[in-house]
């Protein structure tokens, strides 16, 4: 592989960098891209590295929503206080990622933008309805848009040409929300989930209002369950906990939701089961 | 292939060096530099033996482009022990709990472990577990390496 690389000292230098070199890549932490390159699966001749352009930083915005910025490193999120007393799902979700070095040098808007399904902080970005700006060379103001609508299919995101992600930001919660985002890792801590569920939803008097759930490792993209979420729409435990049958059947839906492969992690039909019995436990622990 | 001058601190030295876009830290370090502490494992990031500290935090030397060293202070397993030979009470812990066997991945775990007493200087054994979980060892098993850091941390029971 021999390439350029250009190393921008503002946003507005890697736009004009992009505009000028056509299918040039964008490099952020880099954990991803140099081992893309060292299998041969992506060639560029020209890198731009985010690196140095002043893209990090978390802060609150005047709304009450929460601002990460691109280059933000995914440690950088999990151990913020901000982050933690925002959701603490959400740092919890930062702190699934791999193993301690790979949080140093990997980033928040990287990690959205390499779109690769089993990763951890996008299914809960999802169900906490976060959004992504998008910059361009000529644009006055950001494309904004869902982290749904960012991921298109596997290692694949909507991110047009000449785009830059520059952060993304999270709504307000209203109050009572809660947030859990589970991981099922039966071999290694530091593997990718065989199944991961982001469940946030607000709990009133027992109740579960609008449910939000979403999954990742179990097909192209992270995904929302739609289905399951509207299956669970006040959805209550009985006193005790135990459960009249409405949880069990919303869990269920969620098997069909998803479309997961058979690999080293288990049959496409044995991720149905775990989504369905984590989804489960996922929404139990909202509702206690 | 861009080349690029980098500036940067190596275990408290200054240094220049002039590397190629796609250079990796631990190639840089290696085969560039002679400082043949850090040990390459997978190559991949996965296994901790190449781990060395940037501005104090652990990362795999073998997925981080050198130029990103630029302007920052690079630790490896060399710069571990002040000068003179003595080792730290870490170093000293692994050796007395029995620590390693083959010693290959003992660099990083050094490196890591370090950087884990550098945070947590009294670490719970599941602060343990969770930071070194990405360090691998192949002969020991990972009780004398927890023993050690709980020895040097004064935690050991």
């Amino acid at each position: 592989m021999s390439f350029e690389l250009h190393r921008p000292r503002s946003l507005d230098e890697a736009l004009t960098l992009l505009e000028k070199n056509e299918g040039a890549h964008v490099m952020a932490g880099a954990t991803a891209l140099v081992l893309l390159m060292r299998q041969g699966l992506v060639r560029p001749s020209v890198v731009v590295s985010l690196r140095d352009a002043g893209l990090g930083g978390i802060r609150a915005e005047s709304d009450g929503a929460l601002w990460l910025g691109a280059t933000t490193t995914i440690r950088e999120a999990e151990e913020s206080p901000l982050v933690r007393s925002f959701c603490p799902a959400l740092a919890e979700a930062f702190g699934h990622v791999a193993t301690v070095r790979v949080r140093d040098q990997a980033t928040v808007g990287g990690n959205l933008a390499h779109a690769d399904p089993a990763q951890d902080p996008p299914p809960m970005l999802l169900a906490l309805g976060a959004e992504v700006e998008l910059a361009k060379a000529g644009r006055k103001k950001p494309r904004r848009i869902p982290v749904e609508e960012l991921l298109v299919g596997l290692f694949e995101t909507s991110i047009e040409e000449g785009e830059i992600l520059t952060g993304v930001r999270v709504p307000p919660l209203p109050a009572g929300t809660r947030a859990t985002y589970v991981k099922f890792l039966p071999r290694t801590e530091d593997d990718y989930a065989t199944v991961s569920v982001a469940a946030v939803g607000r709990v009133t008097n027992g109740a579960l209002m609008d449910a939000r759930i979403a999954l990742g490792s179990v097909g192209p993209t992270a995904v929302r369950a739609r289905k399951t979420e509207a299956a669970l729409r006040e959805v209550a435990l009985m006193p005790g906990g135990a459960d009249n049958g409405r949880l069990t059947a919303a869990a269920a839906l969620v098997r069909d939701e998803i479309d997961p492969l058979d690999d080293i992690r288990g049959s496409a039909e044995y991720k149905r089961e775990m989504a369905r019995v984590w989804t489960e436990r996922a929404v139990r622990s909202l509702l206690s | 292939m861009s080349r690029h001058e980098i500036r940067f601190e190596l275990n408290g030295e200054a240094r220049t060096a002039e590397v190629e876009a796609d250079r990796l830290l631990l190639d840089l370090l290696r085969a560039d530099l002679g400082a043949t502490g850090t040990k390459e494992g997978c190559r991949i990031g996965i296994c901790g033996t190449c781990t060395v500290l940037i501005d104090g935090r652990p990362i795999s030397s073998c997925l981080y482009p050198a130029v990103y060293a630029d302007g920052r202070k690079v630790r490896t397993i060399e710069g571990i022990a002040p000068d003179g030979g003595k080792l730290t009470p870490l170093q000293q812990a692994f050796i007395e709990q029995g620590g390693f066997q083959c010693g290959i991945c003992t660099p990083g775990q050094i490196v890591s472990a370090t950087a884990l007493l550098e945070a947590h200087p009294k670490p719970t054994e599941d602060e343990i577990r969770r930071w070194m979980m990405g360090n691998l060892c192949r002969c020991t098993g990972y009780f004398g390496i927890r023993r050690a850091i709980e020895t040097a941390a004064g935690t050991a029971r």
